[in-house]
Protein backbone atom coordinates (compact mmCIF):
# COMPACT_ATOMS: atom_id res chain seq x y z
CA UNK A 1 0.00 0.00 0.00
CA UNK A 2 1.53 3.17 -1.08
CA UNK A 3 1.74 6.46 1.94
CA UNK A 4 -0.83 9.55 1.24
CA UNK A 5 2.23 11.29 3.43
CA UNK A 6 5.56 9.96 3.45
CA UNK A 7 8.64 11.80 5.32
CA UNK A 8 11.76 10.30 4.82
CA UNK A 9 15.22 10.76 6.41
CA UNK A 10 14.36 14.03 8.34
CA UNK A 11 17.25 16.03 9.82
CA UNK A 12 16.27 19.22 11.50
CA UNK A 13 18.50 20.90 14.37
CA UNK A 14 17.78 24.26 16.64
CA UNK A 15 21.04 25.30 17.74
CA UNK A 16 22.17 22.39 19.93
CA UNK A 17 18.88 20.79 19.95
CA UNK A 18 18.02 17.87 17.60
CA UNK A 19 14.70 17.87 17.08
CA UNK A 20 14.66 15.05 13.96
CA UNK A 21 17.62 13.11 13.63
CA UNK A 22 16.62 10.57 10.49
CA UNK A 23 12.88 10.36 11.15
CA UNK A 24 10.98 8.07 8.70
CA UNK A 25 7.04 7.96 9.27
CA UNK A 26 4.20 6.94 6.60
CA UNK A 27 0.77 7.88 6.61
CA UNK A 28 -2.03 5.54 5.19
CA UNK A 29 -4.65 7.23 3.40
CA UNK A 30 -7.79 6.51 6.40
CA UNK A 31 -5.16 6.43 9.14
CA UNK A 32 -5.73 8.53 12.59
CA UNK A 33 -1.82 8.53 13.31
CA UNK A 34 -1.51 9.78 16.79
CA UNK A 35 2.55 11.20 16.75
CA UNK A 36 3.57 10.63 20.81
CA UNK A 37 6.64 11.48 22.61
CA UNK A 38 8.49 13.61 25.66
CA UNK A 39 7.81 16.92 25.34
CA UNK A 40 10.46 19.14 23.10
CA UNK A 41 10.79 15.74 21.03
CA UNK A 42 10.07 17.48 17.69
CA UNK A 43 6.41 16.74 17.50
CA UNK A 44 5.59 19.90 16.64
CA UNK A 45 8.22 20.41 14.49
CA UNK A 46 7.27 17.37 12.05
CA UNK A 47 3.95 19.36 11.72
CA UNK A 48 5.48 23.00 10.58
CA UNK A 49 7.90 20.53 8.68
CA UNK A 50 5.00 18.62 6.89
CA UNK A 51 3.28 22.28 5.94
CA UNK A 52 6.18 24.38 5.00
CA UNK A 53 6.58 25.87 7.58
CA UNK A 54 10.22 25.01 8.63
CA UNK A 55 12.62 23.36 5.92
CA UNK A 56 14.53 20.79 7.65
CA UNK A 57 18.34 20.70 7.05
CA UNK A 58 18.21 17.30 5.23
CA UNK A 59 15.22 14.61 4.34
CA UNK A 60 12.02 14.31 2.05
CA UNK A 61 8.42 14.91 2.37
CA UNK A 62 6.12 13.61 -0.22
CA UNK A 63 2.23 13.90 -0.76
CA UNK A 64 0.74 11.24 -3.02
CA UNK A 65 4.58 10.97 -4.66
CA UNK A 66 5.04 14.88 -4.85
CA UNK A 67 7.86 16.61 -2.95
CA UNK A 68 6.68 18.96 -0.34
CA UNK A 69 9.83 20.62 0.40
CA UNK A 70 10.36 24.28 -0.19
CA UNK A 71 6.55 24.54 -0.88
CA UNK A 72 5.05 27.66 0.90
CA UNK A 73 2.19 26.27 3.60
CA UNK A 74 0.04 28.00 1.27
CA UNK A 75 0.86 26.04 -1.69
CA UNK A 76 0.91 22.72 0.59
CA UNK A 77 -2.75 23.49 2.09
CA UNK A 78 -3.67 24.06 -1.74
CA UNK A 79 -2.40 20.60 -2.32
CA UNK A 80 -5.30 19.42 0.24
CA UNK A 81 -3.26 19.18 3.59
CA UNK A 82 -4.74 21.56 6.21
CA UNK A 83 -3.56 22.18 9.71
CA UNK A 84 -4.93 22.68 13.26
CA UNK A 85 -3.21 24.83 16.15
CA UNK A 86 -2.19 23.78 19.43
CA UNK A 87 -2.81 27.34 20.39
CA UNK A 88 -6.16 28.04 18.76
CA UNK A 89 -4.90 30.48 15.45
CA UNK A 90 -8.13 32.31 14.71
CA UNK A 91 -9.35 35.75 13.21
CA UNK A 92 -10.17 37.77 15.98
CA UNK A 93 -12.16 40.13 15.07
CA UNK A 94 -14.41 38.72 13.20
CA UNK A 95 -17.12 36.01 14.10
CA UNK A 96 -16.75 32.25 13.83
CA UNK A 97 -18.89 32.08 11.03
CA UNK A 98 -17.36 34.53 9.13
CA UNK A 99 -14.12 33.05 9.75
CA UNK A 100 -15.27 29.67 8.95
CA UNK A 101 -16.58 31.38 5.08
CA UNK A 102 -13.63 32.99 4.91
CA UNK A 103 -11.80 29.08 4.65
CA UNK A 104 -15.13 27.82 2.28
CA UNK A 105 -13.97 30.82 0.08
CA UNK A 106 -10.57 30.09 -0.13
CA UNK A 107 -11.35 26.47 -0.66
CA UNK A 108 -13.51 27.04 -3.27
CA UNK A 109 -11.49 29.59 -5.29
CA UNK A 110 -14.13 32.24 -4.22
CA UNK A 111 -12.22 34.77 -2.95
CA UNK A 112 -13.87 38.13 -4.78
CA UNK A 113 -14.35 41.56 -4.37
CA UNK A 114 -18.00 41.46 -5.16
CA UNK A 115 -20.23 39.36 -3.67
CA UNK A 116 -20.80 39.76 0.06
CA UNK A 117 -18.91 36.69 1.81
CA UNK A 118 -22.24 35.90 3.74
CA UNK A 119 -23.50 35.38 0.43
CA UNK A 120 -21.05 32.55 -1.09
CA UNK A 121 -22.90 29.26 -1.94
CA UNK A 122 -20.81 27.23 0.63
CA UNK A 123 -22.60 28.81 3.68
CA UNK A 124 -24.28 25.12 4.18
CA UNK A 125 -20.99 23.39 4.04
CA UNK A 126 -19.58 25.82 6.82
CA UNK A 127 -22.56 25.77 9.13
CA UNK A 128 -22.62 22.19 8.73
CA UNK A 129 -18.99 21.81 10.21
CA UNK A 130 -19.71 24.06 12.74
CA UNK A 131 -22.43 22.17 13.73
CA UNK A 132 -20.48 18.59 13.45
CA UNK A 133 -17.74 20.12 16.03
CA UNK A 134 -20.89 21.35 18.24
CA UNK A 135 -20.03 25.20 17.75
CA UNK A 136 -23.25 26.01 15.87
CA UNK A 137 -24.41 28.09 19.11
CA UNK A 138 -21.27 30.47 19.07
CA UNK A 139 -21.46 31.49 15.54
CA UNK A 140 -22.60 34.57 15.84
CA UNK A 141 -20.33 35.73 18.37
CA UNK A 142 -16.76 37.62 17.78
CA UNK A 143 -13.87 35.26 17.67
CA UNK A 144 -11.92 36.76 20.65
CA UNK A 145 -14.94 36.32 22.86
CA UNK A 146 -15.18 32.63 22.77
CA UNK A 147 -13.91 30.52 25.97
CA UNK A 148 -11.06 28.62 25.15
CA UNK A 149 -12.72 24.88 24.41
CA UNK A 150 -14.45 26.34 21.51
CA UNK A 151 -11.74 28.24 20.54
CA UNK A 152 -10.12 24.98 19.58
CA UNK A 153 -12.70 23.58 17.87
CA UNK A 154 -13.33 26.74 15.89
CA UNK A 155 -10.18 26.24 14.80
CA UNK A 156 -9.95 22.32 13.72
CA UNK A 157 -13.22 23.44 12.18
CA UNK A 158 -11.56 25.83 9.79
CA UNK A 159 -9.17 23.35 8.94
CA UNK A 160 -11.88 21.04 8.10
CA UNK A 161 -13.55 23.53 5.58
CA UNK A 162 -10.89 23.09 3.28
CA UNK A 163 -11.88 19.50 3.11
CA UNK A 164 -8.35 18.45 3.26
CA UNK A 165 -6.89 14.68 2.29
CA UNK A 166 -5.13 15.19 5.47
CA UNK A 167 -5.48 17.33 8.39
CA UNK A 168 -2.28 17.90 10.80
CA UNK A 169 -3.83 18.74 14.35
CA UNK A 170 -1.43 19.19 17.63
CA UNK A 171 -2.88 18.52 20.36
CA UNK A 172 -6.90 18.79 19.59
CA UNK A 173 -8.19 18.66 22.53
CA UNK A 174 -5.89 20.53 25.20
CA UNK A 175 -7.81 22.99 26.57
CA UNK A 176 -11.06 21.68 26.14
CA UNK A 177 -12.89 20.49 29.35
CA UNK A 178 -12.05 16.86 30.19
CA UNK A 179 -15.84 16.37 30.87
CA UNK A 180 -16.13 17.14 27.26
CA UNK A 181 -13.14 15.68 25.28
CA UNK A 182 -14.26 12.32 24.55
CA UNK A 183 -17.75 13.46 23.46
CA UNK A 184 -15.70 16.16 21.13
CA UNK A 185 -13.07 13.29 19.92
CA UNK A 186 -16.05 11.14 18.83
CA UNK A 187 -18.04 13.74 16.93
CA UNK A 188 -14.32 15.03 15.61
CA UNK A 189 -13.48 11.22 14.72
CA UNK A 190 -16.98 10.94 13.57
CA UNK A 191 -16.73 14.19 10.86
CA UNK A 192 -13.07 12.50 9.81
CA UNK A 193 -14.27 9.59 9.14
CA UNK A 194 -17.84 10.90 7.19
CA UNK A 195 -15.04 13.07 5.34
CA UNK A 196 -12.84 10.33 4.36
CA UNK A 197 -9.70 12.39 6.11
CA UNK A 198 -7.14 11.09 7.15
CA UNK A 199 -5.75 12.28 10.38
CA UNK A 200 -2.58 13.06 12.15
CA UNK A 201 -2.53 14.08 16.03
CA UNK A 202 -0.29 14.95 18.18
CA UNK A 203 -1.04 14.29 21.33
CA UNK A 204 0.04 13.85 25.57
CA UNK A 205 -2.89 11.79 27.13
CA UNK A 206 -2.90 8.32 26.45
CA UNK A 207 -6.36 7.30 26.86
CA UNK A 208 -7.59 9.72 23.85
CA UNK A 209 -4.75 7.61 21.82
CA UNK A 210 -5.62 4.77 22.78
CA UNK A 211 -9.41 5.08 21.71
CA UNK A 212 -9.01 6.95 18.43
CA UNK A 213 -5.69 6.17 16.68
CA UNK A 214 -5.58 3.36 14.60
CA UNK A 215 -1.57 3.73 14.77
CA UNK A 216 1.08 5.45 16.95
CA UNK A 217 4.30 6.69 16.38
CA UNK A 218 6.57 7.38 19.66
CA UNK A 219 8.65 10.71 18.74
CA UNK A 220 11.88 10.43 20.68
CA UNK A 221 15.66 12.37 20.97
CA UNK A 222 14.39 12.95 17.21
CA UNK A 223 13.89 9.35 15.75
CA UNK A 224 10.96 7.24 15.86
CA UNK A 225 11.28 4.74 18.64
CA UNK A 226 8.41 2.42 18.02
CA UNK A 227 5.29 2.42 15.53
CA UNK A 228 2.54 -0.23 15.56
CA UNK A 229 -1.19 -0.11 16.19
CA UNK A 230 -2.01 1.68 19.92
CA UNK A 231 -2.37 -2.07 22.16
CA UNK A 232 1.10 -3.07 20.62
CA UNK A 233 2.85 0.49 21.38
CA UNK A 234 1.57 1.65 24.70
CA UNK A 235 2.49 -1.55 26.38
CA UNK A 236 6.00 -1.43 25.26
CA UNK A 237 8.11 -1.42 28.30
CA UNK A 238 10.34 0.98 26.90
CA UNK A 239 7.64 3.00 25.53
CA UNK A 240 6.35 3.02 28.85
CA UNK A 241 9.72 4.15 30.13
CA UNK A 242 10.48 6.92 28.01
CA UNK A 243 6.76 8.66 27.14
CA UNK A 244 4.01 7.06 29.72
CA UNK A 245 5.72 5.98 32.61
CA UNK A 246 7.56 9.80 33.21
CA UNK B 1 -28.95 51.68 9.04
CA UNK B 2 -25.82 53.98 8.22
CA UNK B 3 -25.43 52.42 4.41
CA UNK B 4 -29.04 51.92 4.15
CA UNK B 5 -30.30 55.14 5.72
CA UNK B 6 -28.01 57.63 6.33
CA UNK B 7 -25.50 57.28 3.11
CA UNK B 8 -28.73 57.63 0.83
CA UNK B 9 -29.98 60.85 2.62
CA UNK B 10 -26.94 62.61 2.23
CA UNK B 11 -26.21 61.85 -1.13
CA UNK B 12 -29.59 63.03 -1.70
CA UNK B 13 -29.08 66.35 0.20
CA UNK B 14 -25.57 66.73 -1.48
CA UNK B 15 -27.73 66.38 -4.50
CA UNK B 16 -30.10 69.29 -3.63
CA UNK B 17 -27.34 71.57 -2.47
CA UNK B 18 -26.57 73.38 -5.12
CA UNK B 19 -30.30 74.24 -5.53
CA UNK B 20 -30.52 75.67 -1.82
CA UNK B 21 -27.15 77.08 -1.09
CA UNK B 22 -25.11 76.72 -4.73
CA UNK B 23 -21.77 79.17 -2.73
CA UNK B 24 -20.94 75.85 -1.03
CA UNK B 25 -20.27 74.49 -4.33
CA UNK B 26 -16.46 74.58 -4.77
CA UNK B 27 -16.13 73.59 -1.09
CA UNK B 28 -17.98 70.30 -1.60
CA UNK B 29 -16.63 69.74 -4.51
CA UNK B 30 -13.33 69.72 -2.95
CA UNK B 31 -14.55 67.55 0.10
CA UNK B 32 -16.02 65.04 -2.52
CA UNK B 33 -13.19 64.70 -4.32
CA UNK B 34 -10.48 64.51 -1.54
CA UNK B 35 -12.86 61.76 -0.01
CA UNK B 36 -11.74 59.63 -2.71
CA UNK B 37 -8.11 58.74 -1.80
CA UNK B 38 -9.01 58.55 1.59
CA UNK B 39 -11.51 55.90 1.07
CA UNK B 40 -8.63 53.99 0.19
CA UNK B 41 -6.75 54.69 2.98
CA UNK B 42 -9.88 53.29 4.76
CA UNK B 43 -9.40 50.33 2.61
CA UNK B 44 -5.92 49.49 3.58
CA UNK B 45 -6.26 49.85 7.00
CA UNK B 46 -8.68 46.97 7.25
CA UNK B 47 -5.58 45.18 7.11
CA UNK B 48 -3.66 47.66 9.93
CA UNK B 49 -1.76 48.86 6.90
CA UNK B 50 -1.44 52.59 6.66
CA UNK B 51 0.41 53.79 3.86
CA UNK B 52 2.03 57.40 4.01
CA UNK B 53 2.97 58.02 0.55
CA UNK B 54 -1.09 58.10 -1.28
CA UNK B 55 -0.38 61.63 -2.34
CA UNK B 56 1.70 60.06 -5.08
CA UNK B 57 -1.39 58.34 -6.71
CA UNK B 58 -3.31 61.58 -6.43
CA UNK B 59 -0.47 63.53 -8.47
CA UNK B 60 -0.52 61.21 -11.00
CA UNK B 61 -4.20 61.28 -11.60
CA UNK B 62 -3.98 65.18 -11.35
CA UNK B 63 -0.99 65.27 -13.78
CA UNK B 64 -2.00 62.36 -15.77
CA UNK B 65 -4.97 64.72 -16.40
CA UNK B 66 -3.08 67.64 -17.02
CA UNK B 67 -1.04 65.87 -19.95
CA UNK B 68 -3.94 64.09 -21.49
CA UNK B 69 -5.76 67.58 -21.47
CA UNK B 70 -2.70 68.98 -23.16
CA UNK B 71 -1.83 66.11 -25.54
CA UNK B 72 -5.76 66.24 -26.35
CA UNK B 73 -6.07 69.89 -27.11
CA UNK B 74 -8.15 72.86 -25.57
CA UNK B 75 -8.15 70.65 -22.36
CA UNK B 76 -9.65 67.80 -23.33
CA UNK B 77 -13.27 65.72 -22.07
CA UNK B 78 -13.58 65.33 -18.39
CA UNK B 79 -14.61 61.54 -19.31
CA UNK B 80 -11.64 60.88 -21.00
CA UNK B 81 -9.27 62.55 -18.39
CA UNK B 82 -10.60 60.99 -15.34
CA UNK B 83 -10.76 57.54 -17.36
CA UNK B 84 -6.66 58.32 -18.35
CA UNK B 85 -6.21 59.18 -14.86
CA UNK B 86 -7.72 55.58 -13.70
CA UNK B 87 -5.56 53.29 -15.92
CA UNK B 88 -2.45 55.04 -15.42
CA UNK B 89 -2.80 55.31 -11.41
CA UNK B 90 -4.19 51.76 -11.51
CA UNK B 91 -0.87 50.97 -13.36
CA UNK B 92 1.59 53.20 -10.68
CA UNK B 93 -0.62 50.89 -7.86
CA UNK B 94 0.30 47.61 -9.41
CA UNK B 95 3.90 48.71 -9.88
CA UNK B 96 4.08 50.37 -6.46
CA UNK B 97 1.80 47.87 -4.37
CA UNK B 98 4.11 44.77 -6.48
CA UNK B 99 7.24 46.53 -3.61
CA UNK B 100 5.17 47.40 -1.29
CA UNK B 101 2.76 44.90 -0.59
CA UNK B 102 5.56 42.41 1.12
CA UNK B 103 6.12 44.28 3.93
CA UNK B 104 4.05 45.75 6.76
CA UNK B 105 3.29 48.16 9.01
CA UNK B 106 6.11 51.06 9.28
CA UNK B 107 7.98 49.44 6.29
CA UNK B 108 4.76 49.10 4.55
CA UNK B 109 4.53 52.90 5.68
CA UNK B 110 7.81 53.95 4.70
CA UNK B 111 8.40 52.14 1.51
CA UNK B 112 4.89 53.74 0.36
CA UNK B 113 6.66 57.40 1.57
CA UNK B 114 9.87 56.89 -0.18
CA UNK B 115 7.86 56.16 -3.28
CA UNK B 116 5.79 59.37 -2.83
CA UNK B 117 8.80 61.40 -2.52
CA UNK B 118 10.72 60.23 -5.41
CA UNK B 119 7.58 60.96 -7.21
CA UNK B 120 7.78 64.32 -5.56
CA UNK B 121 11.24 64.98 -6.54
CA UNK B 122 10.54 63.95 -10.62
CA UNK B 123 8.02 66.53 -10.03
CA UNK B 124 10.36 69.14 -8.78
CA UNK B 125 13.16 68.61 -11.28
CA UNK B 126 12.14 67.68 -14.59
CA UNK B 127 10.80 71.39 -15.17
CA UNK B 128 10.87 70.84 -18.84
CA UNK B 129 7.88 68.55 -18.71
CA UNK B 130 6.08 69.55 -15.39
CA UNK B 131 6.63 72.64 -15.22
CA UNK B 132 8.62 72.13 -11.96
CA UNK B 133 7.30 73.65 -8.25
CA UNK B 134 4.85 75.87 -10.66
CA UNK B 135 3.10 73.17 -11.29
CA UNK B 136 1.34 71.97 -14.78
CA UNK B 137 -1.28 74.20 -15.81
CA UNK B 138 -4.74 72.22 -16.61
CA UNK B 139 -7.08 74.19 -18.96
CA UNK B 140 -10.84 73.53 -18.51
CA UNK B 141 -12.14 70.70 -20.40
CA UNK B 142 -15.12 69.72 -21.89
CA UNK B 143 -17.62 67.68 -20.12
CA UNK B 144 -19.66 65.09 -22.09
CA UNK B 145 -18.53 67.12 -25.44
CA UNK B 146 -19.86 70.55 -24.13
CA UNK B 147 -17.89 73.53 -23.60
CA UNK B 148 -18.86 75.18 -20.93
CA UNK B 149 -18.91 78.66 -18.52
CA UNK B 150 -16.91 78.49 -15.73
CA UNK B 151 -20.07 78.31 -13.19
CA UNK B 152 -21.72 75.48 -15.63
CA UNK B 153 -18.36 73.52 -15.49
CA UNK B 154 -18.11 74.20 -11.75
CA UNK B 155 -21.98 72.89 -11.69
CA UNK B 156 -21.23 69.94 -13.56
CA UNK B 157 -17.67 69.13 -11.81
CA UNK B 158 -20.02 68.92 -8.80
CA UNK B 159 -22.18 66.53 -9.62
CA UNK B 160 -19.41 64.24 -11.02
CA UNK B 161 -17.76 64.80 -7.74
CA UNK B 162 -20.43 63.54 -5.87
CA UNK B 163 -21.24 60.84 -8.72
CA UNK B 164 -17.98 59.03 -8.43
CA UNK B 165 -18.11 59.72 -4.24
CA UNK B 166 -21.41 57.56 -3.61
CA UNK B 167 -20.00 54.85 -5.95
CA UNK B 168 -16.82 54.55 -4.73
CA UNK B 169 -18.56 54.93 -1.18
CA UNK B 170 -20.48 52.58 -2.08
CA UNK B 171 -18.18 50.02 -3.73
CA UNK B 172 -15.88 49.74 -0.95
CA UNK B 173 -18.63 48.97 1.59
CA UNK B 174 -19.39 45.84 -0.69
CA UNK B 175 -15.47 45.54 -0.67
CA UNK B 176 -15.57 45.12 2.95
CA UNK B 177 -17.86 42.64 3.37
CA UNK B 178 -16.84 40.55 0.50
CA UNK B 179 -14.62 37.83 0.82
CA UNK B 180 -11.06 40.19 0.17
CA UNK B 181 -12.62 42.48 2.22
CA UNK B 182 -12.63 39.97 5.40
CA UNK B 183 -9.55 38.14 4.01
CA UNK B 184 -8.17 42.07 4.44
CA UNK B 185 -9.44 41.98 8.53
CA UNK B 186 -7.58 38.13 8.72
CA UNK B 187 -4.74 39.91 7.18
CA UNK B 188 -4.31 42.06 10.28
CA UNK B 189 -5.52 39.60 12.89
CA UNK B 190 -3.57 36.22 12.01
CA UNK B 191 -1.44 36.35 8.79
CA UNK B 192 0.00 33.26 9.56
CA UNK B 193 -3.83 31.61 9.30
CA UNK B 194 -4.50 32.97 6.38
CA UNK B 195 -1.68 31.31 4.25
CA UNK B 196 -2.52 28.01 6.02
CA UNK B 197 -6.26 28.89 4.80
CA UNK B 198 -4.57 28.83 1.13
CA UNK B 199 -4.75 32.43 0.65
CA UNK B 200 -2.56 34.88 -0.13
CA UNK B 201 -2.11 37.96 1.92
CA UNK B 202 0.59 39.54 -0.53
CA UNK B 203 -1.79 38.92 -3.55
CA UNK B 204 -4.74 40.18 -1.12
CA UNK B 205 -3.24 43.29 -0.26
CA UNK B 206 -2.11 44.00 -4.08
CA UNK B 207 -5.33 43.64 -5.44
CA UNK B 208 -6.96 46.16 -2.60
CA UNK B 209 -3.61 48.01 -2.92
CA UNK B 210 -5.03 48.64 -6.10
CA UNK B 211 -8.29 49.85 -5.90
CA UNK B 212 -6.94 52.37 -3.47
CA UNK B 213 -4.35 53.73 -5.90
CA UNK B 214 -7.03 54.12 -8.64
CA UNK B 215 -9.58 55.77 -6.19
CA UNK B 216 -6.21 58.44 -5.18
CA UNK B 217 -6.13 58.60 -8.63
CA UNK B 218 -8.90 59.79 -9.87
CA UNK B 219 -9.66 62.34 -6.76
CA UNK B 220 -6.64 63.72 -7.66
CA UNK B 221 -7.46 63.91 -11.27
CA UNK B 222 -10.72 65.88 -9.71
CA UNK B 223 -9.29 68.30 -7.55
CA UNK B 224 -6.81 69.23 -10.86
CA UNK B 225 -9.07 69.73 -13.34
CA UNK B 226 -11.25 71.75 -11.07
CA UNK B 227 -8.37 74.09 -9.57
CA UNK B 228 -7.00 74.28 -13.01
CA UNK B 229 -3.28 73.09 -11.53
CA UNK B 230 -1.31 70.19 -10.62
CA UNK B 231 1.89 70.80 -8.33
CA UNK B 232 4.70 68.90 -6.88
CA UNK B 233 2.62 69.68 -3.52
CA UNK B 234 -0.11 67.19 -4.58
CA UNK B 235 2.44 64.32 -4.24
CA UNK B 236 3.81 66.13 -1.52
CA UNK B 237 4.48 63.69 1.73
CA UNK B 238 2.03 66.24 4.17
CA UNK B 239 -0.62 65.55 1.86
CA UNK B 240 -0.37 61.93 2.45
CA UNK B 241 -0.41 62.11 5.83
CA UNK B 242 -3.45 64.52 5.43
CA UNK B 243 -5.50 61.52 3.89
CA UNK B 244 -4.84 59.67 6.90
CA UNK B 245 -5.38 61.74 9.30
CA UNK B 246 -8.78 62.66 7.57
CA UNK B 247 -9.45 58.60 7.85
CA UNK B 248 -9.01 58.74 11.17
CA UNK B 249 -11.10 62.15 11.80
CA UNK B 250 -13.78 60.31 10.15
CA UNK B 251 -13.57 56.79 11.81
CA UNK B 252 -11.25 54.25 10.00
CA UNK B 253 -13.99 51.25 10.43
CA UNK B 254 -16.70 52.76 8.20
CA UNK B 255 -16.31 54.16 4.65
CA UNK B 256 -18.67 57.34 5.59
CA UNK B 257 -15.78 57.84 7.36
CA UNK B 258 -13.97 59.11 4.55
CA UNK B 259 -16.99 61.53 3.55
CA UNK B 260 -17.28 62.89 7.50
CA UNK B 261 -13.58 63.35 7.78
CA UNK B 262 -13.20 65.08 4.65
CA UNK B 263 -15.99 67.11 5.35
CA UNK B 264 -14.68 67.73 8.50
CA UNK B 265 -11.22 68.68 7.77
CA UNK B 266 -12.16 71.28 5.03
CA UNK B 267 -14.66 72.95 7.12
CA UNK B 268 -12.17 73.32 9.83
CA UNK B 269 -9.43 74.37 7.59
CA UNK B 270 -11.66 77.09 5.54
CA UNK B 271 -13.10 78.13 8.95
CA UNK B 272 -9.88 78.57 11.11
CA UNK B 273 -8.11 79.65 8.06
CA UNK B 274 -10.46 82.75 7.98
CA UNK B 275 -10.84 83.68 11.52
CA UNK B 276 -8.00 81.82 13.28
CA UNK B 277 -5.23 83.05 10.41
CA UNK B 278 -2.01 81.19 10.41
CA UNK B 279 -2.68 78.97 13.42
CA UNK B 280 -5.47 76.85 11.39
CA UNK B 281 -2.64 73.91 11.22
CA UNK B 282 -2.42 74.23 15.33
CA UNK B 283 -6.11 74.04 15.45
CA UNK B 284 -6.32 70.47 13.27
CA UNK B 285 -3.73 69.00 15.57
CA UNK B 286 -5.52 69.70 18.21
CA UNK B 287 -8.64 68.38 16.70
CA UNK B 288 -6.68 64.94 15.90
CA UNK B 289 -5.20 64.56 19.25
CA UNK B 290 -8.85 65.14 21.05
CA UNK B 291 -10.05 62.57 18.45
CA UNK B 292 -7.68 59.91 19.11
CA UNK B 293 -7.44 60.74 23.25
CA UNK B 294 -11.25 61.03 23.25
CA UNK B 295 -12.95 59.45 20.30
CA UNK B 296 -11.07 56.76 18.76
CA UNK B 297 -12.99 55.13 17.12
CA UNK B 298 -13.75 58.93 14.76
CA UNK B 299 -16.50 60.56 14.09
CA UNK B 300 -18.53 58.24 12.66
CA UNK B 301 -17.40 55.21 14.79
CA UNK B 302 -18.36 57.24 17.71
CA UNK B 303 -21.43 57.69 16.35
CA UNK B 304 -22.14 54.44 15.91
CA UNK B 305 -21.12 53.67 18.85
CA UNK B 306 -23.77 55.70 20.49
CA UNK B 307 -26.37 54.38 18.55
CA UNK B 308 -25.36 51.18 19.70
CA UNK B 309 -25.14 52.22 23.03
CA UNK B 310 -29.20 53.86 22.57
CA UNK B 311 -30.08 50.28 21.05
CA UNK B 312 -28.38 49.05 23.76
CA UNK B 313 -26.34 46.59 21.85
CA UNK B 314 -23.16 46.26 23.01
CA UNK B 315 -20.58 46.07 20.10
CA UNK B 316 -18.26 48.49 19.50
CA UNK B 317 -16.51 50.25 16.64
CA UNK B 318 -12.44 49.39 16.89
CA UNK B 319 -10.50 52.56 17.44
CA UNK B 320 -8.07 53.70 14.86
CA UNK B 321 -4.38 52.52 14.85
CA UNK B 322 -3.22 55.29 16.43
CA UNK B 323 -6.04 55.08 19.13
CA UNK B 324 -4.90 51.53 18.91
CA UNK B 325 -1.55 52.66 19.93
CA UNK B 326 -2.76 54.79 22.76
CA UNK B 327 -4.76 51.61 24.12
CA UNK B 328 -1.33 49.66 24.29
CA UNK B 329 0.54 52.52 25.94
CA UNK B 330 -2.48 52.91 28.85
Amino acid sequence: MNALLSARDIEIRFGGVVAADGVALDVFEGDNLAIIGPNGAGKTTFLNICTGYLKPQAGRVTFKGRELLGSSPRAITRLGIARAFQIPQLFAEQTVLENMLLASASRAGRLGMFTRLADISQRGDAEAILEQVGCSDVKDRVASELPEGKRKLVDIALALALKPAVLLMDEPTSGVASSEKFAIMDTLIGALRAQKVTSVFVEHDMEMVSRYANRVAVWSAGRIQKEGPPDEVLTDPEVIRTVIGS
Amino acid sequence: MLMRVIFPAIVLLAALNPLVFPQWDAFLTIVFAKALPVIGIILLLQAGQVSFGHAMFFAIGAYTAGFVGRWMGGGGELVLLLLAALAISVLAGLFVGIFVVRYRYIFFAMLNLAFSMVLFSLLEKFIHITGGSDGLRIARPTLFGQEMSRANYEFGIYYVSLALLALAIFGAWRLMDSPVGHAMKAIKSNETRVEYLGISPRRTLLVVYVVSAALAGVGGALVGVFQGIATPDYAYWTRSGEFVFVAILGGAGQVLGALAGSFSFEFIRVTAAAYLGDTWQLTLGLMLLGIILFAPAGIVGSLVNVGNRWRGRRTREKPSPLGQAREAVR
